[in-house]
């Protein structure tokens, strides 16, 4: 979408109907391309104004990790870009605790501010959504 | 809500997540290599047939042919679904998650 | 394609986008400018030291819309608006304001 026609958009004020889309992590960041093009595309879909969700399941939970330095790997870090959803209004973000416990992990380890979920509040909100995009 | 699986319980761990999070009552398909997860006597097997009983379990049957593996070794409580039953499946259920 | 700065080629993508961020300095943006004919002034300059500042903190180039606001939360609603920074950069603010900051072009514009 052109800048103009984002512009456009809002001012015509138009409101669609809204989904609850989640978006679900499950791999680690640098490993395989996942996790950066789940972000991207979190980013892109937030034009829509959707109702959007993530959670970190599995080796998701690792994209989270404070303290990440990539330059020795001469990839981008991406994970300062979570930090950077709250503006983009994605405000719901979710962690597995079986996860982060199989992991050694806590919430102090994350970048982010995220709910801990247990595989019951965690099946209840994968029930509750519209669509669901695995990365 | 239908769920996808489509690699080898034996070389990714989606299928544990899945099973674990998957609701009861809901729809578990085995594409691809996760259909070795439907066979007897396997690392996996007590818990897919468990899984059987709580959820409704379908491998499909080109993915299992391709493979070699024969219809008389599938855990009993899976059933085998061609590509129009894959299809039926998506379509008769209100949305869908792939375990990638 | 590239541009030429204080005697420098800078690789550009096809966009015009600098290829490396790490390449940029004020001239860029002066050069950008003056290909769009536009004159830098002070409110221009804030907004792109702006952005910067916003890439070296959260590493993505700001949609529009959450460039606005992030705006009007450091500066306020005078200058956190679509007529103000359209103003400015006619080109649309995500686009053109990244572009001279030697910023990719933001996630989601096309």
């Amino acid at each position: 979408m052109t800048d103009e026609a984002m512009m456009d958009d809002e001012m015509d004020g138009e409101e669609g109907v809204i989904k609850k889309f989640l978006y679900v992590n499950r791999k680690a960041p640098y490993g395989t391309i996942y996790a950066l093009e789940s972000l991207e595309v979190v980013l892109i879909a937030t034009a829509f104004d959707q109702d959007v969700s993530l959670v970190f399941i599995d080796d998701g939970v690792y994209q989270l990790i404070k303290g990440q330095n990539t330059e020795g790997i001469g990839v981008k870090n991406f994970s300062p870009t979570y930090r950077a959803l709250e503006m983009y209004d994605v405000e719901k973000l979710y962690v597995s605790k079986d996860s982060m416990a199989e992991r050694g992990l806590t919430e102090d380890d994350l970048i982010v501010p995220v709910e801990v979920l247990d595989n019951d509040q965690m099946k209840t909100l994968m029930e509750e959504q519209d669509v669901i995009l695995s990365f | 809500m239908l769920h996808i699986v489509n690699k080898s319980p034996f070389e990714r761990n989606s299928l544990e997540t899945c099973l674990s999070l998957a609701m009861d009552n809901s729809t578990i398909l085995l594409i691809e290599d996760a259909v070795y997860a439907a066979m007897q006597g396997g690392k996996f097997s007590d818990k897919m047939a468990s899984a059987a009983e709580q959820c409704s379990v379908y491998v499909l049957a080109p993915d299992l042919q391709a493979r070699g593996m024969p219809d008389e070794k599938i855990i009993s409580g899976i059933k085998t679904v061609d590509y129009s039953g894959f299809v039926d499946l998506v379509a008769d259920n209100k949305n869908v998650q792939s375990w990638l | 394609m590239s541009i030429e700065v204080n005697g420098k080629t800078l690789e550009t993508d096809e966009e015009g986008y600098l290829a490396n961020i790490n390449e940029w300095e004020e001239g860029v943006a002066t050069v950008m400018a003056k290909e769009d004919e536009l004159e830098l002034t002070d409110e221009h300059w804030e907004i792109i030291n702006f952005l910067r500042e916003y890439y070296e903190e959260y590493q993505v180039a700001p949609a529009v819309r959450v460039l606005t606001k992030a705006v009007g939360k450091k500066m306020g609603k005078d200058k956190g608006n679509s007529k103000y920074l359209y103003a400015l950069f006619p080109y649309g603010p995500g686009k053109q304001a990244c572009r001279y900051a030697g910023l990719p072009k933001p996630t989601g514009c096309v």
